[in-house]
């Protein structure tokens, strides 16, 4: 019973990681919510989950960059941000090691996210209709 | 079988809306595209983590074609009153939700409560738009 209390602490943290990757979190962070001591956490954390926190945290940020990369258009740098990382550099270089290419060259390598987002076909049709300018039926209705 | 993909919500400023709900709320961007060919129409859409089949699209009142000036103004005041639509959220501890959402900021015009259905709060988004949270309870029979 001790071991599953203490995994399901050891769960918290990894459920933090899930659901808060684009806060600024770090190891930490996870350790107290877990209530554990920063090095005893990262040894409970790799024994059970068989990775260590920080790995684990990096991992989720850098699947949902990839996530990002392929189904928005938003900016390398603003999805840097929008996983929690602060800095481009960093970021770059971590996805780069995670995926063998740099998050460019990663979204190049799929199709734009303009083509394939699932925008529905009234919106295509109420967006894509062209306003009008002047096609003159009111001037000519107007002509004595 | 037919399932929830989506639901529209109209919001006032993507930007905003994606920082509230992202940010403060939780959820994550599932899509987020701007279409050139479309007058620079945005498809943004958001979703609660490891609910990937369900997202809230978050729309920009458009004007003319699309939407009148008239009916554009209309929809912004019924936002503004409070009464465009809402959401309705489930948590498995909303007391938890209430006081780390109030902690980032949140705008909450109901505190969680004890309710036949279980404990439910509600807040606003910065457009007007209505949320609730609610923490369901287990219904046993008899």
């Amino acid at each position: 019973m001790v071991f599953a209390s203490r995994d399901r602490d050891l769960l918290r943290a990894k459920d933090l990681v899930d659901s808060r990757y684009f806060d600024p979190l770090e190891v930490a962070d996870l350790a107290r919510a877990a209530g554990f001591s920063r090095a005893h956490f990262s040894r409970e954390f790799r024994r059970t989950f068989g990775e260590s926190p920080h790995a684990y945290l990096l991992t989720r940020r850098m699947e949902r960059a990839a996530a990002l990369l392929r189904n928005t258009d938003r900016s390398v740098a603003d999805i840097c941000f929008d996983v929690g990382l602060q800095s481009v550099g960093s970021f770059t270089t971590s996805f780069t090691r995670t995926f063998g290419v740099s998050p460019t060259a990663y979204r190049a390598a799929f199709p734009k996210a303009t083509d394939y987002a699932r925008i529905p076909t009234c919106m295509l049709r109420a967006f894509g209709r062209p306003r009008n300018r002047t096609f003159r039926e009111d001037t000519a209705r107007a002509l004595p | 079988m037919i399932q929830i993909g989506s639901a529209q919500l109209w919001v006032h400023d993507q930007d905003e809306a994606l920082e509230f709900y992202t940010k403060k709320v939780g959820m994550e961007i599932r899509s987020d595209v701007t279409v050139a060919e479309l007058g620079n129409f945005r498809w943004l859409t958001v979703g609660a983590p490891g609910q990937d089949d369900v997202a809230v699209t978050l729309m920009a009142i458009p004007g003319p074609p699309v939407m009148d000036e008239q009916t554009a103004k209309e929809v912004r005041v019924l936002m503004a009153k409070g009464f465009a639509g809402t959401i309705f959220l489930v948590t498995d501890d909303c007391r938890a939700a209430y006081e780390e959402m109030r902690g980032r900021g949140v705008e909450f015009t109901e505190a969680p409560e004890e309710r036949p259905y279980g404990i439910d709060c509600g807040f606003r988004d910065p457009s007007g738009n209505s949320l609730r949270l609610t923490e369901p309870r287990e219904i046993t029979s008899a």
